[in-house]
Order: C-alpha cells, then sequence, then structure tokens
C-alpha cells in the first residue's frame, strides 16, 4: 500500500515539477504583478470598471460566445450529414475540413486578408458586380469569420465522434412513433449530443478568448482582450495593469472550460 | 383494455438487394393474420431482421416488393405513417426523458391533449406494472425496467402491428424467462398482430403462433411450433431447432441396420420393401434407456452431464456419429457404461427427400 503510494509519488514528480516551475510559479508572480500598481489589489477592480478595458471584456466574450453558436451550428450540420452518408471522396473532405488545425493564428489572418482584404477575393468581386468594394478583413467581422474557420475542426471531431456512438435505433423509435425527421432531430438527436456540444463548445470558446495570432495579423486596432494585453504590455509597458487583465481573462475561460465540465459530466479536456 | 385493432399483414414479393449488391432477402411471400404472433426465427444474418425492417419501413423492399396493412398498400409510407410500434434489443429509450416521458413521446408527437395524454400514459404503465417508475430516469432502471418501458411506450400509441427486434436478448437468462411469459400473456390479452424477430428457439417456441424458420435470406419453413419441431420440413430447420440426432444405415426388412443394432421403423416405410441406405432422425428425449437385452440399439456411454431433472447422454457406438439422447436425471452413468436403447418408430423422424 505505502510501496504503492511512494510510486505513485515518483510517477508524479515529473508534472509536479513542470507544473510548479512554469505554470504556479509564473502565475503567482503575475497575481502579485497586477497588484503592484498605484492602486494595489483595487487595480483587478480597476479592470472591469475602465470603460476602456470592460468593453474589451465585452467584445472578447460576445465574440467567443458568437464564434462558438455559429461554429457549433455548422459543425453539428457537416458533421450530421458526413457521419450518415457514404460517398467517395468522404474521407478526403473530413481531412480537409481538419486542416485548419495545422494552422497558426497568423496564417488564419493571413488568409482571412486575402479573401475578405483591400486586395481580396471578396472586394474583387463585389467591386466587378456593385462597383462597390466590400472589404471586412480588418475588423470584428474579419476576426469572427477566422475565428469560426480554425474552430470548425475542433468542434466537428468531437460531434462526429458522438454522432457515431449515437445508438441508430434511438432514431428509428422516435420515427416509430410517429415523428418526422426534423422532430427527430430536435427531441432526441440533438439532445444526445449535448454533452459533445457543450464540450467541444467549451474548448471552442475558450481558444476563441485566448486567440491572438489572427487578430494581431488583422489590424491592431480589433479591441479583443488578447490584444488590449498586448498594447499595455509592449507599447505602455503598463505591467499591472496587463498582469490583472491576463488574470481576468484567464479566470473567464476557466470558469467556462469548469462550467462545462460538471454540465457534461465528462472531461471536456478530452475533447480538445 | 383494447388497445389494438387486430390488423392482418401481408408481404407479397419482397426481397432486399443491398446497394453493395448483396442479396439480403430473396423475394418473400408471407401472410400474417390479424391477431397472430409471428416468430421470425434464424442465425444472424438469415433475413429475418431485413423482413421485419422491411414491415416496420426502415427498409424499403427491391423493386416489386408490396406491404399491406389488411387492404392498404404502405410499401411507399415511410416509418412515421404506419402506426406500428416498435421494440428493441438496445431499448432505445430517450435519455433525456424520464420514464412517463418516454411513454408518452408518441401522444405527444400526435399532438394529444396534455390530460388525455397523462391518462393514456398512466393506463399503459399500469398495464405494464410499471405506475411506480413513472417519474424515474432512464439510468435508473434496470434491464428488464427498460424492456418493459419500451413495450409501454410503443403501445402507448394503439399501433396497428407490434414489432419486436430481439427484445429479450440483452437480458440474463431468469429475466428473460420472466419477461417472455410477461410479453406472452400480453399479447394474447390485447390481440395484437406481431411480429418477432429472435435467433433463440424456445422464446420461439414459446411466443409463436407460427414460426417462420429462415436461413440465408430464405424462408426454410412455415408453420406452429409443433410442426417445426416435430415435422421439420428439411435438414436445415432439422438441425437448427432443438437437438436432431442422425441414423444412417442399411434398410432391411423393415428396420434399420445400425453398427449398434437394428431398428424397427414403422409400418408405412417398412411396408414399402424398399431397400438401400436410408437415414432416420430422432430428437434425445424420444429414445427410451432399457436392459441392453431389451434393447433395439446398444452403444456405450462417452459422457454424461447431470441436469438436474435429466441426464444427458452422449453415446458411441450407436450409429456412425455419436448419438445425444436423454435419461432420467436419478440414475447415474459411467463413462463407458453399456446402454439400450428403443425408440418409438412414430418419434422418427423422416426428411422429405
Amino acid at each position: 500500500m505505502t510501496r504503492d503510494r511512494t510510486r505513485h509519488l515518483v510517477l508524479l514528480l515529473p508534472l509536479g515539477i513542470l507544473t510548479g516551475a512554469f505554470f504556479l510559479l509564473p502565475t503567482a508572480r503575475l497575481i502579485a504583478v497586477g497588484a503592484s500598481g498605484e492602486a494595489g489589489l483595487a487595480g483587478y477592480l480597476a479592470v472591469l470598471t475602465t470603460p476602456r478595458y470592460f468593453e474589451s471584456f465585452v467584445a472578447t466574450i460576445l465574440l467567443s460566445l458568437g464564434v462558438t453558436a455559429v461554429t457549433l451550428a455548422i459543425a453539428t450540420a457537416a458533421g450530421l450529414f458526413l457521419q450518415r452518408n457514404a460517398f467517395p471522396g468522404r474521407e478526403v473532405l473530413v481531412a480537409l475540413l481538419t486542416f485548419p488545425l495545422a494552422f497558426p493564428g497568423v496564417v488564419v489572418g493571413f488568409m482571412v486578408i486575402l479573401l475578405a482584404g483591400r486586395q481580396g477575393v471578396i472586394g474583387g468581386l463585389t467591386d466587378a458586380l456593385t462597383g462597390e468594394k466590400l472589404v471586412f478583413a480588418y475588423s470584428m467581422a474579419g476576426l469572427f469569420m477566422g475565428y469560426v474557420y480554425f474552430s470548425i475542426p475542433r468542434v466537428i471531431l468531437t460531434v462526429m465522434a458522438a454522432i457515431e456512438k449515437l445508438d441508430p435505433a434511438l432514431e428509428e423509435a422516435a420515427r416509430s412513433l410517429g415523428a418526422g425527421p426534423w422532430t427527430v432531430l430536435r427531441d432526441v438527436v440533438l439532445p444526445a449530443l449535448k454533452p459533445a456540444f457543450l464540450a467541444s463548445g467549451a474548448v471552442c470558446f475558450a481558444t476563441a478568448m485566448g486567440a491572438f495570432g489572427t487578430a494581431f495579423t488583422l489590424a491592431t486596432d480589433i479591441d479583443v482582450l488578447p490584444m488590449t494585453i498586448y498594447t499595455e504590455f509592449v507599447l505602455y509597458a503598463n505591467f499591472a495593469t496587463a498582469a490583472a487583465l491576463s488574470i481576468v481573462l484567464g479566470a473567464i475561460t476557466w470558469l467556462a472550460l469548469a462550467l462545462s465540465r460538471s454540465l457534461a459530466g465528462t472531461t471536456v479536456a478530452a475533447a480538445g | 383494455m383494447s388497445l389494438s385493432t387486430s390488423m392482418p399483414v401481408r408481404l407479397a414479393g419482397c426481397g432486399k438487394t443491398f446497394a453493395d449488391g448483396t442479396r439480403a432477402l430473396e423475394p418473400l411471400d408471407l401472410g400474417i393474420a390479424g391477431g397472430e404472433t409471428l416468430v421470425l426465427l434464424g442465425p444472424s444474418g438469415c433475413g429475418k431482421t431485413t423482413t421485419l425492417r422491411i414491415l416496420a419501413g426502415l427498409e424499403a423492399p427491391d423493386p416489386g416488393g408490396r406491404v399491406l396493412f389488411g387492404e392498404a398498400e404502405v410499401t411507399h409510407l415511410p416509418i412515421e405513417k404506419r402506426n406500428v410500434g416498435m421494440v428493441f434489443q438496445s431499448y432505445a429509450l430517450f435519455p433525456n426523458m424520464d420514464v412517463a416521458g418516454n411513454v408518452g413521446y408518441g401522444l405527444r408527437v400526435r399532438r394529444l391533449p396534455e390530460a388525455e395524454r397523462r391518462r393514456r400514459v398512466a393506463e399503459v404503465l399500469e398495464m405494464m406494472a410499471i405506475s411506480e417508475l413513472a417519474h424515474r430516469r432512464i439510468d435508473q432502471l434496470s434491464g428488464g425496467q427498460r424492456q418493459r418501458v419500451a413495450l409501454a411506450r410503443a403501445l402507448a400509441v394503439r399501433p396497428q402491428v407490434l414489432l419486436l427486434d430481439e427484445p429479450l436478448t440483452a437480458l440474463d437468462a431468469a429475466l428473460r424467462e420472466r419477461l417472455r411469459v410477461e410479453i406472452d400473456a400480453l399479447l394474447r390479452r390485447l390481440g395484437i398482430t406481431a411480429i418477432y424477430v429472435t435467433h433463440d428457439q424456445s422464446e420461439a417456441m414459446a411466443l409463436g403462433d407460427r414460426i417462420v424458420v429462415m436461413d440465408r435470406g430464405r424462408v426454410a419453413q412455415v408453420g406452429p411450433p409443433r410442426e417445426i419441431y416435430f415435422r421439420p420440413a428439411n435438414r436445415f430447420v432439422a438441425e437448427f431447432i432443438g437437438t436432431m440426432n442422425l441414423l444412417r444405415g442399411e434398410l432391411r426388412d423393415g428396420r434399420l441396420v445400425l453398427p449398434g443394432g437394428a431398428l424397427p421403423l414403422a409400418g408405412s416405410e417398412a411396408a414399402d420393401g424398399a431397400a438401400g441406405e436410408t437415414e432416420v432422425l430422432f430428437r434425445p428425449e424420444a429414445a427410451r434407456i432399457c436392459a441392453s437385452e431389451a434393447a433395439a440399439l446398444v452403444g456405450r456411454v462417452r459422457s454424461a452431464q447431470f441436469l438436474g431433472d435429466r441426464t444427458r447422454l452422449v453415446l458411441d457406438g450407436v450409429a456412425r456419429r455419436t448419438v445425444i439422447v436423454e435419461a432420467p436425471g436419478r440414475r447415474e452413468f459411467r463413462d463407458g457404461e453399456a446402454v439400450g436403447l428403443t425408440i418409438d418408430p412414430t418419434d422418427l423422424i423422416r426428411l422429405p427427400d
């Protein structure tokens, strides 16, 4: 019994050292730095009450929620189709859909510019059709598009796995009781996928909250939180505020993950 | 309580070929009388589930096949328009609804008023003796309770036909036995037309008014359980249902000459005057153990299995293959012991050529 416990402790040691050195210590230091400004601990309150920071929080949370909702909708529709229909090229399509996983945020931002930027495809097309160039790459809309694009693979793989595990008899039973296809989707399929939605939605939300590369590539004046932190830290050397913002951002994201984990009753991290 | 109509059902020329070209079911004609319980029995891959799914409307038969409920052709109606009740091996209860929610689901889809819905749900729960489970979650139920809920859910919509796909297979032996008795009583009481798919022959015998034995997409035999058991139409049915012994030997003077002796055959066969190689079959319980001197056939015990109420003996030396017979449980047998057998000629089974 004690030998077992000793062995377990030894096995946990590498993780303990890593967590201590690269997570706990820097976090503790970050928390301390956040309270080191003129206002002290009240600096944390200040980042929530100062309008500029507060707006940044609201914008980031709304963006992330929107990205999560749209991604879940697209991924569920696509996942249901891909899981239910066998056709030539299906494997290739699934592989293509997971392609964005291979790109860093910078590249996704670059692609958004190529599509919707000043020299972009959409701009050229709308220019030719209406004489007016539609350019939205350098705004929240461009960021939204980029985030949805790179969130889809994370969600679609989880949702497809959940659909595959669904007992086909569930739907057949509902149909035998008189339910048409849409009713079956609403009453049986979507509720059964709820744990997958919670798990992959939380990961999607957390990723969108913290994503930086895409926003940085698109424009420096988009007010999402990671950009605000970057600006405070690099441009204004306002370390205390940057630290406080970081801690609050981390807390919100962690809370979202924890909440979905307790609702789903399974390990959300496994979905990532 | 009259939940059901006694709807006759007919399959006419229903075959099924899958997209990859495999023939799951040869064109099949099958009539099921109103109120009858028909059991589709066979090993996996025999086409019994495909037949059920064509009846349900979950699969379309190959072109030319027709499905009739009474006078109405339903071939092109999807399952949700056929008003059938379906029970699955995996129960297929909706985990996001409680027991009452599951049972009432079909009524909710049909937009029955709340009060009427509640009354009907209570009625079916009462009939299945699970009223106290009404507000349980599905994951709080045992396997037997789940299948009762599934039955209640299927019956709540007052289906024209009840379709059961291996409903007892996932349960343990004792529970299976008990639920089988319950289902049997329920089907008799309701007088509902029911089609029951199983690979378990004792289930088929106990429940079916008629049994359809299927083999590789074809009907091997259709008939009441006794007929299937005592007059199998072919070798497949003979060997699939129960245990069957094969005796192959020379026919001489109305007796079958075997390594273990000469077995008298029934008068009509003996009178044929025919000679030559022939074979007869018999069930283990048809043989009677007696003293070697008085016996038609003699063999040696290769192994004896005591089963409580009886002993199952595997005998060498009676025929070319080993023979399995049943003896009363009280008597003990040693391996290698000589035993005599007599078989009443009327208990011998001849397969049509």
